[in-house]
């Protein structure tokens, strides 16, 4: 779900880093929440999966006479891009919702 | 390969060019500004492509003519070495989904058009600019005759140009007259005319492929079938090297190859000039980020097309030259009519990306060479002009490269070009993030990474030849991996070391003209407008 209001550190530190006020960190949003964490494994996971190469160089099982090593990474293509709508979907929400705040806060742009 | 032309086949072709090369022309009217003398409109379309034609435009600029001739050649060499490509465009995705929207976002805010403009207003200083600048140019010149030799193969497949006996001038001509006339529709239309020609280039290669995927292992028998065939031709031995061909799954020894060359080759592709401008030209972040999730569509289309290198095995396609098995199994397969339409998709392939890729060069080269040190005062019209001048200098140069030179200069140089474009992540991706590392550590760390990977690269026998290998021995871990990595990782310990004694001496640092906000800005926001003025062209910059 989108960020419930209750943390009122992220939409400060969102508002304060949004309109430069103070040098903050440029790296996101220094507040990590949930469904944040979950964004990032979403990206994360993609590069474990793939380069562990081990994990799937074999033969078997065949799926319609294609081996094992070919057909699964080419099913990674659609898990990952799963994972990526996903996170997705988390981070413009994410956006939506600070950038709300900061309209509902009055800041003159 | 039947004798004499293939008539039919030729007819088609020619057919779909014609087609293509009067929207190339047409595309200048397609959303066209009031004001399209500067760079945001010739180079960057206007800055104003939404989702789908953003899709086309960097699916037509990724996954390249050469793509589908390498891929499968590479594939057809050696077996499961050559699928990296698989992986390696799996990983980009979520890779890029973490920072192309900041680089949309500040290019945007303060009219950039290349990224050397952004590593310039970020650590204000021109040398290390020019210094990604040229990396660029230089990566992106091979990549542009590669797109030729594409050209070349489907046209040589087709028997056009005479046969190796006919004289140079009779068979290079149509290399020439589909190259001029590219050259004519990009100068005249920017970046709207590979956006517009996408489509049909895309259209024709999904409907190849699933044919192709479909049609062809019938013929053969089924997978099965063409992976037993495919897995005895590998363990032959090859009688150069006393070693099996290849091999179906890639062995423990050739397992970090594999992972480092994906790793590697995913970290460079957003980078090279080509993808930045067509990320630069879609109108938000949200269309980049989305982006991201459609891509892959293309990544699934390449696996299926690495399928048809085993193909041209179990179909006993017999070629000398690798990159000529794919054309040939298509012409030994399908209907003289359906290999028309499918070189076609192989030719048009090669276009797109050869004007985008003269578009980006060009733009590298009138802002961050042009402007920066020749003509500080150039206005936005004269530097659309002089761009538009330095995409025709290019494509005459990479004419001229594939022409004058051995193919395999051209391959060795795009290899190259791989491990030099990873030396600009320290300063363009890292620079999005923090503004920490100094501008002179970025500067020697680039100068080190290019060093070492040329150097490296150069010291490696490949396959083919003694020299420009993709992988080595990696120091410390004692594994063979992608040199281009490697020459990545000692770039970032130098830039960090550098960092630390700069800081520690008080050296000057560059002024930044970036603020964190710039980096989330969207179009819409205040302050943001969605569409830039004219006068953007001319961004701020150290002048």
């Amino acid at each position: 779900m989108s960020e419930p209001p209750e943390h009122p550190p992220g939409r400060t530190a969102a508002q304060a880093s949004a309109d430069g006020h103070k040098p903050l960190l440029t790296v996101g949003n220094p507040v990590l929440t949930v469904p944040l964490i979950v964004a990032g494994a979403c990206l994360a996971i993609p590069f474990v999966a793939m380069l562990w190469v081990d994990s799937y160089a074999r033969l078997t099982p065949a799926l319609i006479g294609i081996p094992f090593f070919y057909w699964y990474q080419m099913l990674w293509v659609l898990v990952s891009t799963l994972l990526t709508v996903v996170a997705y979907v988390i981070v413009r929400r994410r956006e939506e919702t600070v950038r709300r705040e900061r309209h509902a806060g009055g800041e003159e742009g | 390969m039947k004798d004499g032309v293939n008539g039919v086949a030729l007819a088609v072709f020619l057919f779909f060019f014609v087609v293509v090369t009067a929207m190339g022309f047409l595309a200048a009217r397609w959303r066209k500004a009031e004001n399209a003398d500067n760079l945001d409109e010739w180079g960057l379309g206007g800055r104003s492509f939404g989702t789908w034609v953003t899709w086309f435009l960097l699916g037509g600029d990724l996954y390249t003519a050469y793509t589908f001739v390498a891929v499968p050649a590479a594939i057809y060499a050696a077996g499961a070495a050559g699928f990296f490509a698989v992986p390696y465009t799996i990983i980009t995705y979520p890779l890029v989904f973490t920072f192309l929207p900041r680089l949309w976002s500040v290019a945007h805010k303060h009219g950039y058009v290349t990224s050397s403009d952004f590593v310039r207003g970020r650590f204000g200083s021109r040398g290390l600019s020019l210094a990604l600048a040229v990396t660029g140019i230089l990566a992106t010149m091979p990549y542009i005759a590669l797109q030729l030799v594409g050209i070349q193969a489907v046209l040589d497949v087709m028997g056009v140009g005479g046969g190796e006996n006919a004289n140079w001038f009779v068979k290079d001509l149509p290399l020439l007259i589909a190259f001029g006339v590219l050259a004519a529709y990009t100068y005249s239309s920017g970046l709207r005319a590979p956006a517009l020609i996408a489509f049909v280039k895309d259209a024709l290669i999904y409907i190849v492929i699933i044919v192709a995927i479909i049609y062809i292992p019938i013929k053969l028998g089924g997978f099965e079938s063409i992976f037993s065939k495919a897995g005895a031709a590998f363990a032959a031995e090859n009688p150069a090297t006393g070693k099996p061909r290849g091999s179906l799954v890639p062995g423990a020894d050739a397992q970090w190859s594999y992972a480092t060359l994906a790793l590697g080759s995913a970290m460079a592709l957003f980078l090279y000039p080509h993808s930045v401008t067509a990320v630069l030209s879609s109108k938000s972040r949200n269309v980049i980020r989305r982006n991201t999730t459609i891509l892959p569509l293309y990544s699934l289309m390449l696996g299926l097309l690495a399928m048809l290198g085993f193909m041209a095995i179990a179909a006993g396609v017999k070629v000398k030259n690798g990159q000529l098995a794919i054309p040939q199994l298509f012409e030994d397969m399908f209907p003289d009519w359906f290999t028309g339409v499918a070189f076609a998709a192989i030719g048009i392939g090669a276009l797109v990306p050869a004007a985008i890729m003269s578009i980006a060069a060009a733009n590298l080269f009138t802002r961050n060479i042009y402007k920066d040190f020749l003509k500080p005062d150039a206005s936005p019209e004269h530097e659309a002009k002089v761009s538009k001048l330095a995409s025709l200098l290019v494509k005459v140069g990479a004419l001229v490269f594939v022409l004058t030179l051995d193919k395999t200069v051209a391959i060795n140089f795009q290899l190259l070009g791989g491990i030099w474009i990873l030396q600009t992540v320290p300063a363009l991706v890292g620079g999005l993030f923090t503004r920490w590392p100094h501008r002179w550590a970025l500067l020697a760390g680039w100068a080190v990474g290019m060093t070492y990977g040329t150097w490296r690269a150069y010291a490696t026998p490949s396959a083919t030849q003694d020299h420009f290998g993709n992988t080595n021995l990696i120091p410390l871990i004692g594994e063979k991996g992608y040199i281009g990595l490697t020459a990545f990782a000692l770039n970032v310990i130098v830039v960090i070391v550098a960092t630390f004694v700069l800081k520690a001496l008080k050296a000057p640092d560059g002024e930044d003209l970036t603020r964190p906000s710039d980096y989330t800005a969207d179009a819409g926001d205040p302050g943001v407008r969605a569409e830039l003025p004219p006068a953007t062209a001319g961004a701020p910059g150290g002048h």
